[in-house]
């Protein structure tokens, strides 16, 4: 089937089959590969995006389903040169590893912060439930306190 | 049960025995007599061993391009699989070269330029052995491009000076770039003196990873990412059961299934490539076979075969009498302790893409050993190696679990069959059904004390195959008999009294291999929980009692005696427990690079919380300190994961879990809100980093749970057996 939607502000028009997952038209399909395939079972959130505005993990999201819908993809995240808060916290707290699970880490994030803008540890456990293997939590939880900080800063954001 | 794979190894070793022959049966005598002592001086050289970089050296345009952009490109050997190697010898190359860092680029070496490395990437060891040769290779380029800019310049190049990517004699300049431009041929000197530690700019600083911006911006840099036009995906039926052959396949509905252009099989696999990644993984799903079971498995089994006492035994340190012997009237103080089997859970799935083309073969591929997925690609094509070009990835995790990569084999044979580029990956679940595990472990301390005084100890160990698999010499099993990698911390440290340690090897019905520290984390666990047992029995401090059974003056003790003091010093180490919370310490000796951790635990509704860690390494220079930090800080998150949580199960035949979530792991919530990292630098080169830190926290933690609960526990993963 046909499927129409925005994707990173782009209208795109993709042929496939309507049940397959989202995450593999946004890889092969569109060939945006910064979203990630981790489990295929939404278990672990490498794939995860954002479908108008909210945290969705695309490797368990039919793609029929995002007919019509705006798509954030972590290629979208930024605006041209202009990093996201949350890209931005990334690299001031150097946290990538491997960096295989970081875009799916940073799109959770990017959802918890429209949600929660100035999270708690609290908040960050129980919201942040990706798996990160080169186990970077720590740096991501300062990541996101950080990320929190120059979102007020920039209220733009 | 039959015992299949124990027979065949009889079945080897007396092959073994008769090639000998009788002929030189007195000199294989004589080796035979001395090998246990010659294996002991293996195992105890392998403790602490750097293993030198076993690369090209005499070339330094093998690692180093010089661009006509007047940027330099470092061709690397080692892979880059979240560890920061990039970063550290990017760092080394633009110190030696005085070049700003900006102007290197790293990538990854592909075969076909000949950059080889035998080793790989893994033990820890990329940073530390490459330290020397490759600041020797840059210095000699510097020299190179002096000599050639003297030639341009019709000077003499004693005059020339070099400046950040430019060479001088102060009127007339050539930027690295003019001076590469249009040279088809070097002359290689002999290597100059290396520059001063003083001379250096990078060494020792923060610098930030030089693969930070494309891994925030999810640039597609994994092997999972590669692509070729025209390309093609395949999915490869893999064995849900362990120990059984797959037989009777019927592809018939898979044939027909949307998508599908073919079903390759050959006697070894049997795959469906198709248009599309989810056809072909659907279209897989049809295939219907059947099983021819060896034996019947369930994880009963297979703790009844690790079990101290069965399979080949070798004493790996023999120091004095075993402890029941040294003192009649001594207490004989006994425990054992387990773990787990562990997966090795890295995030990015093994796979390949292969590109066969008239007798050429290019494949991307996410390994960490090059060079021996190219030649175990080429056997298995019939091609020469010189055919097969290997480009090497970013890796989505290694952790132990690149070392063999049999889906380069199969994307590379499925790809010829077809004609065109076919991409092949395993999904999750086939990810953690046919992974290459971290062996289950089974422990036996003992000591002998008197009067408060320990008078011996000794480590009885079984454990499963990490180094000795199809990436290993077999001619190294034989020699060395007890698998070097799951000895890797078995051996007792403390000294001044009779210690031993012996090893029994165990073959299993399942793969198992590296997984990062092999033996480590759970050798740690058992001897460092025995060490603060022994500590409490005799009512000593555990820095206390450690420190008295540290009296050698090797350096190597000495360099773990002030982590270990530094260690308890930062953290406040005390035996008592405050506010429900109770510290345990322990340290261990790894690759060299001793390593000592605090934890700082409570239980909080019946789980266990770390509150806070306190790490201690001595890697010798931090090449870039804020990356070893990073290391550690993982490391001590890894294991706190492995120690807490992780553990595969066995039930006919099936090993499971098969997926995140269900396989039990440490997530954000269960990071410490604090993770205290002390470097020091105790030798004058960089040792190992990756995996040392990864030794102390699981017998720190369930230290720290003895002292809060009164209960020692002797298994992990902790949280199984907390009450």
């Amino acid at each position: 089937m046909k499927i129409t939607f925005n994707i990173n502000g782009e209208p795109r028009s993709i042929d496939t089959d309507g049940e397959a997952p989202l995450l593999w038209v946004i890889r092969d399909g569109l060939n945006l590969k910064g979203t990630k395939y981790g489990c295929g079972k939404a278990a672990c959130g490498a794939c995860t995006i954002h479908v108008d505005g909210m945290q969705v993990r695309s490797c368990s999201y039919p793609a029929k389903f995002a007919e019509g819908k705006e798509i954030t993809t972590i290629e979208g995240l930024s605006q041209g040169d202009n990093l996201h808060p949350v890209q931005q916290a990334w690299i001031d707290e150097v946290v990538p590893q491997c960096g295989y699970c970081q875009p799916g880490f940073m799109m959770a994030t990017a959802a918890l912060l429209k949600e929660i803008p100035n999270p708690t540890d609290e908040d960050i456990d129980n919201n942040i439930i990706n798996v990160c293997r080169c186990a970077t939590y720590y740096r991501m939880r300062k990541a996101i306190h950080k990320a929190a900080a120059l979102a007020k800063q920039n209220p733009s954001e | 049960m039959s015992k299949g794979k124990k027979q065949k190894k009889g079945i080897k070793r007396r092959m073994f025995l008769k090639r000998s022959g009788v002929g030189i049966g007195l000199m294989i005598g004589g080796v035979w007599l001395t090998r246990n002592p010659i294996r002991r001086t293996i195992i105890k050289t392998s403790e602490t061993l750097v293993v030198p970089y076993a690369g090209p050296t005499s070339d330094p345009l093998l690692w180093l391009q010089i661009t006509p952009d007047n940027n330099l490109i470092l061709h690397s050997s080692k892979v880059e699989m979240g560890q920061g190697t990039f970063t550290g010898l990017a760092q080394i190359v633009a110190d030696e070269m005085g070049l700003p860092i900006e102007k290197i680029k790293v990538v990854h070496a592909e075969t076909k330029a000949g950059n080889l490395d035998p080793f790989g990437t893994g033990g820890s060891m990329s940073i530390a052995s490459l330290w020397v040769p490759l600041r020797e290779m840059a210095a000699t380029l510097n020299l190179m491009l002096l000599n050639k800019a003297a030639e341009k310049l019709s000077v003499n190049p004693d005059t020339l000076r070099l400046e950040g990517g430019t060479i001088t004699d102060g009127s007339q300049s050539l930027t690295y770039g003019q001076i590469v431009a249009d040279v088809t041929e070097w002359d290689i000197p002999s290597t100059p003196p290396l520059k001063k530690r003083s001379e250096y700019t990078y060494l020792g600083k923060p610098v930030p990873r030089v693969d930070l911006k494309e891994k925030v911006m999810g640039a597609p840099i994994f092997g999972i990412d590669a692509e070729y036009p025209d390309m093609l995906y395949a999915s490869v039926v893999r064995s849900r059961l362990i120990d059984a052959q797959m037989q009777n396949f019927d592809t018939t509905e898979a044939e027909r299934m949307p998508g599908v252009i073919k079903i390759y099989q050959d006697e070894d696999f049997i795959g469906v490539i198709a248009e599309t990644h989810i056809q072909a993984e659907t279209a897989r799903k049809k295939i219907k076979f059947d099983y021819n079971k060896n034996a019947d498995w369930s994880l009963a089994d297979i703790e009844e075969k690790i079990t101290v006492g069965n399979g080949n035994k070798t004493i790996v340190q023999k120091e004095g009498p075993i402890v029941e012997d040294i003192d009649e009237d001594a207490e004989i103080i006994e425990l054992a302790f387990r773990s787990s089997i562990g997966a090795h859970a890295q995030m990015e799935p093994n796979g390949a893409v292969a590109n066969y083309q008239e007798g050429n073969l290019e494949i991307k591929v996410s390994t960490q050993v090059p060079q021996l997925t190219q030649s175990e690609v080429a056997k298995a094509m019939g091609m020469s190696k010189k055919e097969v070009n290997i480009i090497p990835t970013f890796l989505g995790g290694g952790f132990g679990r690149r070392l063999h990569t049999p889906n380069a084999i199969q994307a590379a044979k499925m790809s010829k069959a077809i004609g065109r580029p076919v991409k092949s990956f395993f999904d999750r679940q086939q990810e953690f059904q046919n992974d290459t595990f971290r062996p289950p472990t089974h422990h036996v301390m003992k000591a002998a004390v008197k009067d408060g005084e320990i008078l011996g100890i000794e480590h009885q160990f079984a454990s499963g195959d990490t180094l000795f698999n199809s990436a290993m010499d077999p001619g190294i099993e034989r020699v060395v008999r007890a698998d070097i990698g799951s000895v890797r911390g078995g051996t007792i440290i403390y000294d001044g009294m009779p210690r031993r340690a012996t090893y029994y090897h165990v073959d299993l019905p399942f793969a198992t291999s590296f997984w990062r520290s092999l033996g480590l984390l759970a050798n740690a666990f058992a001897i460092e929980s025995f060490i603060d047992e022994l500590a409490l029995k005799t009512k000593q401090s555990p820095v206390d009692l450690r420190l008295q059974y540290m009296r050698d003056d090797n350096p190597y003790i000495v360099r773990a005696k002030k982590v270990l003091k530094t260690c308890a010093q930062k953290a406040g180490y005390t035996d008592e427990v405050k506010d429900g919370r109770a510290m345990g310490i322990a340290l261990t000796i790894d690759t060299g690079s001793p390593c000592a951790h605090v934890a700082e635990v409570s239980i909080v509704e019946g789980s266990i919380k770390i509150h806070k860690v306190t790490a201690v390494l001595d890697c010798g220079i931090a090449v870039n300190p804020d990356q070893v930090r990073a290391q550690v800080e993982g490391c001590v998150c890894m294991g706190i994961s492995a120690a807490l949580y992780e553990k595969m199960d066995l039930k006919e035949n099936k090993l499971f879990p098969i997926n995140y979530g269900s396989y039990d792991m440490a997530l954000m919530r269960d990071t410490p809100k604090e993770i205290d990292v002390v470097l020091i630098e105790g030798i004058d080169k960089p040792g190992p980093v990756g995996e040392p830190p990864l030794g102390p926290i699981g017998a720190a933690i369930s230290n720290a749970l003895r002292r809060l609960t009164g209960e020692r526990l002797t298994q992990m993963p902790l949280s199984a057996f907390i009450s």
